[in-house]
C-alpha cells in the first residue's frame, strides 16, 4: 500500500483513516484496489461478474465491528462506475465508513460514480458514513454521482450520514430506501456548495412494513452562485411514521430549491414533512457579535454549528 | 466608568425626522447598578443598544473608561468589556447550550462545571441544558435564562440587560434577582437592567426613567418608585381627556 501526502489528506478527510485502519477495509485509488483487509467475520471480495467493485459480506451476529471503504482519485482525467453490495447478516450492528476523495490538479474532469446496494437482514443495525471531499487547484471537473439503495428487513435500521462540504464541482445524489416490518432508517445529509458548484438530491423513503419509521434531516448551505436542488420524498404503504425535514441556509448569489413530497398509501400512514430555507438571521450575526466575535467569525461559526 | 454626552437618535419619517433619543447626557460609575425604566416606546431600549453599538446614535460621544468608543463596532466593545442579553434572543440550529456559553467565556475549554454555574445561577440544571441546541424546541422563558446565563459566562465589567424579567416564570425570576443581587455585592461589574418588576428596580443604586427619547427623573429607587406610580395611568388618555372636558 503505497501512501503519499496527498493520499494521507484525502484518507483523512473522508474516511477519518490515520494510518492503516483497524478492520476490514478496502482502498480504492485511481481505479485500482490499493489495499485490502478481510477479517473473520467481515469478508470483502471482487466482483466476479465483470462490474468494477466489490462485495462485502457480513456474517450473522456480528457486532461492534467496522468496515471502511474509501476511494481516492488522485490523477486528473479518471472517470469511473462502481458497484459495491453489502450483504449483511442477521442481528449485526456495524459501522461502515465510506467516501470519496478527488484531488484534480489537471485539466481533465475526474468522476466518481458509484452505486452501493444494502440488504440488512433481519434486527440488525448499520451505521453508514459517507463523506465527499475535493481539493486540487486544476481546472478540470471534480463530480460525483453517488447511489444508495437499501432493503431493510424485519427490524433492521440504518443510520446513514452523508456529509459533503466544498470541494465537489458537481454531483446528483440519488437515494432508495425501503423499510420492512419495524424497520427504521435516519438520513442525515450535510451539503455545502460554494462557487459555480451544483448540487442535487433525490431522495426516496418507502415505508412498506407496519411499525416502520423514516427520518430525513437535511442541512445544507449554498453560497456564491451554487445551486442546490433537493427532493426527499417519503412514501408510506403501511401504518408507519415519517418525517422529512430539510432547512437550507442561501447566500450571495446562490439558488436552492427544496421540493419534500409525502405520499400516504394507508390509512394508518403518518407523514410530517418541514421545508425552509432563509439566509442568516440579522440578530444571530449581532447576538455572537456582542459576544466578541468579528462579523466573519460569526458567520463561519453559525455556518459551522449548522452543518454540524 | 460610562459616559454618555449629548446621545440624539433620529429616524427618517416620511419628508421629516423622528426623534428616538433627544440630547441624552448621562454617566454611570463603576460597580453600579443602575436600573432604566420608563413606558414602552421611550427610548430605552434605543438607549441600551446604542451604548452596545447596536444603534449608530445620530449624534453625540459615547466613552468607556475615558476611550471614546462612539466609532467601535459590536464586536471592539463586546471586546472592550461590555456585554449585552437581548430581550428576544435569537435561536441557532445547531449551536448547543454548551457552545455558545463556550463562545461566550472566550474559554475554548470551558469546564462543564463553569457551565453547570452559570446555567445554576439562572435557575437551569446542566445536565439537561448543555447538550440541548439552542432552537424552537426550547421555550423562550428557557432561551431567555439561557442569555442570560451566556452574559454571565462573558464575565464583562459592563453588562446591560434587555427586560431580563420577561417571559421568565415566578420561581426562576427571585433566583434572578438573587443573582443580579450577588454580582452588584460582589462589585464584579457594572450592571444596566431595563426592567419594569418593582423588585429589580428596588435593587438600583439608581433609577433613570426614560420617556419621549429623554431622561425623564433619576434617582434612589426609594423616591424614583412613588414619582412612577403618579406617572401611571389608570385608563384611556383620550377617554381620560373627554372626561375631564365636560
Amino acid at each position: 500500500m503505497m501512501e503519499n501526502e496527498i493520499d494521507r489528506e484525502l484518507l483523512e478527510k473522508i474516511a477519518d483513516m490515520l494510518g492503516k485502519p483497524v478492520g476490514a477495509f478496502n482502498i480504492r485509488k485511481d481505479s485500482g484496489c490499493d489495499g485490502r483487509q478481510s477479517t473473520e467475520h467481515i469478508q470483502i471480495t471482487s466482483k466476479e461478474d465483470g462490474k468494477s467493485g466489490i462485495d462485502i459480506r457480513i456474517q450473522d451476529g456480528t457486532v461492534g465491528e467496522t468496515c471502511h471503504i474509501p476511494v481516492i482519485i488522485t490523477k486528473p482525467g479518471i472517470q469511473e462506475m462502481v458497484y459495491n453490495d453489502f450483504y449483511i447478516g442477521e442481528n449485526c450492528d456495524v459501522n461502515i465508513v465510506a467516501g470519496c476523495g478527488i484531488h484534480n490538479c489537471g485539466d481533465q474532469e475526474s468522476r466518481h460514480d458509484g452505486l452501493h446496494t444494502f440488504y440488512v437482514g433481519k434486527n440488525s443495525h448499520v451505521k453508514y458514513t459517507e463523506k465527499h471531499y475535493g481539493d486540487g487547484d486544476g481546472k478540470g471537473g471534480r463530480v460525483m454521482n453517488p447511489q444508495t439503495v437499501v432493503y431493510l428487513e424485519e427490524g433492521a435500521s440504518i443510520q446513514m450520514e452523508t456529509v459533503q462540504i466544498r470541494g465537489i464541482d458537481s454531483t446528483k445524489r440519488d437515494t432508495k430506501i425501503v423499510c420492512g416490518k419495524g424497520a427504521e432508517a435516519i438520513v442525515t445529509e450535510r451539503l455545502l456548495t460554494h462557487g459555480d458548484q451544483t448540487a442535487e438530491s433525490d431522495m426516496e423513503i418507502v415505508l412498506d412494513g407496519e411499525g416502520s419509521r423514516g427520518r430525513v434531516i437535511s442541512r445544507s448551505v449554498a453560497q456564491d452562485t451554487s445551486s442546490q436542488v433537493f427532493y426527499p420524498r417519503m412514501v408510506g404503504n403501511a401504518q408507519c411514521f415519517g418525517h422529512v425535514q430539510c432547512d437550507s441556509i442561501i447566500m450571495g448569489d446562490a439558488k436552492i430549491k427544496s421540493i419534500p413530497a409525502i405520499t400516504a398509501n394507508c390509512t394508518e400512514a403518518q407523514l410530517v414533512h418541514e421545508a425552509a430555507i432563509g439566509k442568516i438571521a440579522g440578530d444571530q450575526l449581532l447576538k455572537l457579535e456582542t459576544l466578541g466575535l468579528t462579523p466573519e467569525e460569526a458567520e463561519e461559526c453559525i455556518l459551522k454549528g449548522f452543518l454540524a | 466608568m460610562l459616559e454618555l454626552k449629548h446621545i440624539s437618535y433620529s429616524v427618517r419619517e416620511g419628508d421629516g425626522e423622528l426623534g428616538i433619543l433627544n440630547d441624552i447626557s448621562l454617566t454611570i460609575d463603576d460597580h453600579r447598578l443602575v436600573v432604566f425604566t420608563g413606558p414602552n416606546g421611550g427610548g430605552k431600549t434605543t438607549l441600551a443598544k446604542v451604548i452596545m453599538g447596536l444603534v449608530t446614535p445620530t449624534s453625540g460621544q459615547i466613552l468607556w473608561n475615558g476611550q471614546d468608543i462612539t466609532a467601535l463596532s459590536i464586536t471592539e466593545r463586546a471586546r472592550l468589556g461590555i456585554s449585552y442579553g437581548f430581550q428576544q434572543p435569537p435561536r441557532f440550529k445547531g449551536l448547543t447550550v454548551r457552545d455558545l456559553l463556550t463562545l461566550a467565556s472566550g474559554d475554548k475549554k470551558l469546564s462543564k462545571d463553569k457551565c453547570c454555574q452559570y446555567l445554576t445561577r439562572v435557575g437551569l440544571c446542566a445536565n439537561d441544558y448543555l447538550d440541548r441546541e439552542v432552537d424552537v424546541s426550547l421555550s423562550g422563558g428557557e432561551v431567555k435564562r439561557i442569555e442570560i446565563a451566556s452574559i454571565l459566562a462573558r464575565n464583562g465589567s459592563l453588562m446591560i440587560f434587555d427586560e431580563p424579567e420577561a417571559g421568565i416564570d415566578l420561581w426562576s425570576f427571585a433566583r434572578l434577582t438573587e443573582t443580579f443581587e450577588q454580582i452588584h455585592r460582589t462589585g464584579s461589574a457594572t450592571m444596566i437592567i431595563i426592567s419594569h418588576q418593582e423588585r429589580i428596580i428596588s435593587l438600583a443604586d439608581e433609577v433613570i426613567v426614560v420617556g419621549d427619547g429623554t431622561i425623564r427623573h433619576r434617582g434612589a429607587a426609594a423616591d424614583i418608585l412613588p414619582k412612577i406610580l403618579a406617572d401611571t395611568l389608570g385608563g384611556c388618555p383620550v377617554l381620560t381627556k373627554e372626561v375631564a372636558a365636560q
